[in-house]
């Protein structure tokens, strides 16, 4: 696989880096960009990054290791997160993460053999007050029950 | 009655997104009396309001204006923290979403006073819809030349801002605000020792200050009510209103504005309906996971403002309540609380990284009855050396639920291990019959 942006991303990549004083500030949203792109963050994808921003590729790993939401590994085309804090605990949420995971036969941070659903089991993503709540990629479902998590993650396919 | 409480932050008007209707309400006003007065004056009237920091550490935010240095020597930094990742904490999120011209022009307000010109709205990783709609409205606000080069002309002042919103990836220490520095630098985002304090060296080695969303976006009403009227509403020591956010065991979840000092009792019976099936309440968190909680059985007359919940042994915090009713297995609660903090404790240092998953594995032990009673000690004196001896407070947030939990409801640990103790009587006793003595007698 190619990896390198196109002119315009790398466009995008210089816009970020006008944003700070100094361009290794650019790695957070230039990370966020490849993992659009590709899915998820290869070792050649941060050592890429790396040559970007003029970064040892230790960096941009140590970087992309600290924070949970880039993923190190190829996950699901539909990523479910489904929250098991005390909000949607209280609530039911770990017997939402039961049932998903009995739904697909995975279980945290796993993704189905046919690449298309991953499993997470989030901390708190600051919807308790629609407790519980699952978030599949980017979007939030919230004061569901099995019924509802069942019916959003059948209409994914 | 609570229809006619004041609504300062989240006022009840539909689309106040859009910076057009925003400005029709008397948006960007506040900002045009600002710069008729000089910056102190600007510190001065946030310090006169009483404002405290919303992010749960109460500090006063004009006090923390007047921190930064002054003149313009060298540049300086505005981070808004929308970090927002406190299990209960959800309010910053209504912010972005219903008030975002009112956090901007917070920061222009701020930035003013202190002679900031570039700011960083902080957002979490997983507000992927909120950071999208934050950022829609800081390019209107550059449309309409609100901020920006371009704010010169529209406000006819030499002073401008630039806004950038930068969107975090998943991790709670980025709430500490030198972690958030680190983050937004492009490091690890691993807490720095205070001092030094951001004021003196923060974001890229400059002075720096950072506050929560909540508390910029409360800083254009108190200009255009007046410090006067604004210390006059709530408690008096932690005037003005709360985003409470509510969840839990209540009817009706969800954020609500409400005055500081607010009963405690009021919020849940009044203002969420009640608790499902009007079971009693066991135990309150009054400001989000890591406060110490409240005993449900003495809720009677607690108020809502740091002052009132210190009585009580608590604090504000984020005001972030979680109500547990009766039937809720406090270990198990707790058992949870502390796996979110070993999960994400930086690993900087070792009071926290390794005790907290001591803490972890010995509330894993009772919730499954596998524990003694000398292990609640053990938990009650690990969390005691965690406290007080790491850099950043994460330590004190995994410790005080802990402390706190043991401290009040130390009868539900009690019954965990005493459960216990009959299940393993059992198998002593099934032990037995293979023991010497009985073969004998079986003899």
């Amino acid at each position: 696989m190619d990896i390198t942006f196109t002119p315009e991303e790398l466009q995008q990549v210089e816009l970020h880096k006008s944003k700070y004083p100094e361009p290794k500030a650019a790695i957070m949203p230039v990370l966020w960009m490849a993992q659009k792109k590709w899915g998820w963050l290869s070792e050649d994808v941060m050592r890429y990054i790396g040559q970007l921003l003029d970064l040892p590729t230790a960096h941009v790993k140590g970087v992309a290791t600290f924070y949970t939401m880039y993923f190190k590994k190829p996950m699901g085309n539909y990523h479910i997160q489904v929250c098991t804090n005390i909000s949607c605990m209280l609530r039911g949420g770990e017997d939402i993460y039961r049932h998903v995971s009995g739904k697909y036969g995975i279980s945290h941070n796993q993704r189905t053999p046919d690449g298309k659903y991953s499993l997470e089991e989030v901390e708190c993503m600051g919807a308790c007050g629609g407790a519980p709540m699952i978030a599949v990629n980017e979007v939030f479902y919230e004061k569901v029950d099995i019924q509802e998590v069942d019916k959003v993650l059948d209409s994914l396919s | 009655m609570y229809n006619t409480l004041p609504h300062l932050v989240l006022p009840q008007i539909p689309n106040l997104h859009e910076i057009d209707v925003y400005r029709a309400n008397g948006g960007y006003d506040a900002y045009r009396q600002v710069i008729t007065m000089t910056q102190d004056e600007v510190i001065n009237e946030v310090k006169k309001s009483g404002l405290r920091g919303r992010g749960g550490a109460c500090f006063s935010t004009g006090l923390k204006w007047s921190f930064m240095p002054k003149g313009n020597d060298k540049p300086k930094y505005l981070a808004i923290n929308g970090d927002e990742s406190e299990p209960g904490s959800f309010k910053d999120r209504q912010i972005f979403e219903y008030n975002p011209h009112q956090l901007i022009e917070g920061i222009m307000i701020a930035g003013y006073a202190m002679g900031i010109s570039k700011a960083y709205i902080y957002i979490r990783g997983e507000y992927h819809k909120w950071v999208d709609m934050m950022e829609a409205a800081v390019r209107q606000a550059y449309d309409k030349g609100m901020i920006g080069d371009a704010m010169k002309k529209t406000f006819n002042h030499n002073y401008s801002i630039d806004i950038y919103v930068h969107k975090g990836a998943g991790a709670y220490i980025c709430g500490e605000e030198t972690s958030l520095m680190n983050s937004l630098e492009g490091d690890r985002a691993y807490p720095r020792f205070k001092p030094p304090f951001p004021a003196q060296k923060g974001l890229w080695g400059m002075p720096t200050t950072i506050n929560n969303v909540e508390t910029l976006a409360t800083v254009p009403p108190i200009i255009k009510i007046g410090a006067e009227a604004y210390s006059k509403i709530g408690a008096e020591k932690h005037p003005g209103t709360l985003l409470y956010g509510i969840s839990g065991h209540v009817n009706k979840p969800g954020v609500y504005e409400l005055p500081t000092g607010t009963l405690l009792t009021d919020i849940i019976y009044n203002v969420c309906g009640g608790v499902p099936g009007n079971k009693k309440i066991k135990a309150i968190i009054p400001g989000g996971s890591s406060m110490p909680p409240l005993r449900g059985d003495r809720i009677e007359g607690v108020r809502m403002d740091n002052e009132s919940l210190r009585e009580h042994g608590s604090y504000i915090g984020t005001a972030g309540i979680m109500v547990m009713d009766e039937d809720t297995d406090l270990v198990k609660v707790l058992l949870r609380i502390t796996r979110f903090y070993h999960h994400e404790s930086c690993g900087q240092c070792t009071p926290c990284r390794e005790g907290c998953g001591w803490m972890e594995k010995i509330l894993h032990r009772l919730d499954h009855g596998d524990a003694t009673m000398k292990d609640i000690d053990l938990l009650y004196s690990v969390a005691g050396n965690i406290e007080g001896n790491t850099i950043c407070a994460l330590g004190d947030a995994a410790a005080w639920p802990v402390r706190g939990f043991i401290k009040l409801f130390r009868d539900e640990f009690e019954k965990k291990v005493k459960s216990n103790r009959e299940f393993v009587s059992m198998n002593v006793v099934h032990g037995r019959v293979n023991t010497m003595s009985d073969l004998v007698v079986l003899n």
